[in-house]
């Protein structure tokens, strides 16, 4: 990547951009790949997060992030009192995550009807994130294009039941990467594409039999 | 791809007969697919919010450890009732770099340039010389783009992250990237800005980055005020006719291989340096950290 608005940018709440603004982006990921607002949620930080979260403010960016404040929203330093306010409650712990980056924290999100979505991910710096476990399968992706996300049986035929839905409605496919548990078991697709992926192509997915759950992600325009 | 040294941003000037500035944003644009209306826009977003951010700062807001905040006030009231050593405009410069420095550690809203223990350095130098000396806002942002370009180089060539190389990965770039951008600012040539920022990088090769308690606070919010000042002083050497005897993008190598050099205790991890000192351990003590 190399925009200029990487060097100058992002505007972002203080005091750092990887233990903040990551961490404000990371909450703020999860909430959108959970898609509805979260009335639980269990925070823990592993590693750098872990030793100096507090002091830099990690851990209400990421509350703030889980109530849909973006990494620039100047309620970031009230989010706790956001958070009552909004109706969320919340733990934050730390924990040591195995094989983890040292910026990373763990989500464990739930709805008001115990709907559960578990997303680890890290900060990488600049303010930007790299997602890394969803519901307990290895995934890497940026939440900063829109992004679809596929549970599916492994199975043939299901990445081209994907494609074909995706180019019926001409949305142009940047990445795709393709995870497995194992042979035959659960598998994870993650397409990241240019356009805006329409509710349509996730309601078509989500009939097809080898597919288990599709989440789309649409970006909502640049940060700024 | 962008730009790897700034000499292909010098000879695309030369070749297209093109401000460096403009060199700048058409490469961005090409990279990313933007036009030039829209990448201008951007960019006066992140010249109103820099100044927005200068103007936001409470002198009785404190950081969350307590250690600093009100540094960008005291600096206000001794210019207002004394005479400071650096005279008028310099001591503004001073003022809102520890300002900015102040906001990002209270958690205010600031523009990473190039990252948020940075961020004071570039508005210190261009929203002060902008409000000092009445210039039309289009000129700055033309030297957001210089900078903004300078910056590019850096990151592709050395490094802008202080875990990385140090804090002359942060403050140093940043002052690097504010000479370039109010040298050109003040009428220099694309030759000039790449001076000013060679001498500016090479007055701060080698800051470590050693921050105490392992917070972007002591000692970030002053080497801010280093960053500026240094600038400023590089822009003017600059102007005066000095050119620097070793070439920008050579300097940036150099920088690059300083970083890699530095020991790891030296490199935002808050294990040598000022973040040791019997104070600073100390202080880490008590914030348990």
């Amino acid at each position: 990547m190399g925009s200029i608005f990487d060097i100058l940018g992002p505007v972002m709440v203080g005091p750092s951009s990887s233990h903040t603004a990551g961490a404000a982006r990371i909450g703020y990921t999860a909430r959108q790949l959970f898609g509805e607002p979260v009335k639980k949620a269990e925070v823990y930080l592993h590693g750098s997060f872990a030793a100096t979260g507090k002091g830099h403010g990690t851990d209400r960016a990421i509350i703030a992030g889980l109530l849909g404040m973006k990494p620039d929203d100047l309620r970031i330093p009230a989010a706790f009192e956001e958070a009552k306010k909004a109706g969320m409650e919340f733990t934050i712990a730390n924990r040591e995550l195995k094989n983890a980056h040292p910026n990373t924290a763990r989500v464990v999100m739930e709805n008001a009807g115990g709907r559960k979505m578990v997303l680890q991910a890290y900060s990488i710096g600049g303010g930007r994130i790299r997602v890394s476990i969803l519901d307990g399968i290895e995934v890497d992706f940026s939440g900063e294009s829109n992004t679809l996300i596929v549970r599916n049986m492994d199975r043939p035929g299901c990445i081209t039941e994907v494609s074909a839905a995706l180019s019926k409605e001409k949305i142009n496919v940047a990445t795709m990467q393709v995870f497995r548990h194992k042979r035959g078991g659960g598998a994870v697709m993650v397409v990241e594409t240019d356009e805006r992926i329409p509710i349509s192509v996730t309601e078509e997915l989500r009939k097809k039999e080898d597919i288990l759950e599709v989440i789309s992600l649409n970006l909502e325009g640049r940060n700024g | 791809m962008a730009y790897q040294a700034v000499e292909e941003i010098q000879v695309r000037c030369e070749k297209e007969n093109i401000p460096f500035w403009k060199a700048v944003q058409l490469e961005d644009c090409e990279e990313n697919g933007i036009t030039e209306e829209e990448s201008w826009q951007q960019m006066t977003l992140m010249w109103t919010r820099m100044k927005e951010s200068v103007d936001a700062y409470d002198p009785s807001e404190k950081s969350r450890s307590g250690l600093v905040g009100k540094e960008g006030g005291l600096m206000d009231e001794y210019l207002q009732n004394e005479k400071p050593l650096c005279g008028d405009f310099v001591s503004k410069v001073i003022a809102n770099a520890l300002k900015m420095g102040c906001n990002n550690a209270c958690m205010k809203r600031i523009v990473a340039a190039p990252t948020a223990g940075a961020c004071g350095v570039m508005p210190a130098v261009l929203v002060t010389y902008c409000r000092e000396f009445l210039i039309e806002e289009d000129r700055m942002i033309e030297a957001m783009y210089v900078a903004a370009g300078i910056g590019q180089v850096i990151a592709s060539r050395a490094s802008l992250a202080g875990a990385s190389g140090g804090c002359q990965a942060e403050i140093g770039s940043a002052s690097g990237m504010a000479a370039a951008a109010i040298c050109g600012a003040r009428g220099g040539s694309k030759e000039q800005m790449g001076h000013a920022c060679a001498i500016a990088l090479k007055n701060l090769m080698g800051l470590v980055c050693d921050p105490v308690a392992g917070l972007v606070e002591v000692p970030c919010v002053k080497r801010n005020v280093g960053g500026a000042v240094n600038a400023l002083a590089a822009a003017d050497m600059t102007l005066a006719g000095i050119i620097s005897q070793i070439p920008v993008d050579q300097v940036i190598d150099a920088m690059g291989e300083v970083g890699m050099k530095m020991d790891v205790s030296l490199r935002e991890t808050s294990l040598g340096g000022v973040a040791v000192s019997p104070r600073g351990i100390e202080i880490a003590e008590k914030l348990g950290m």
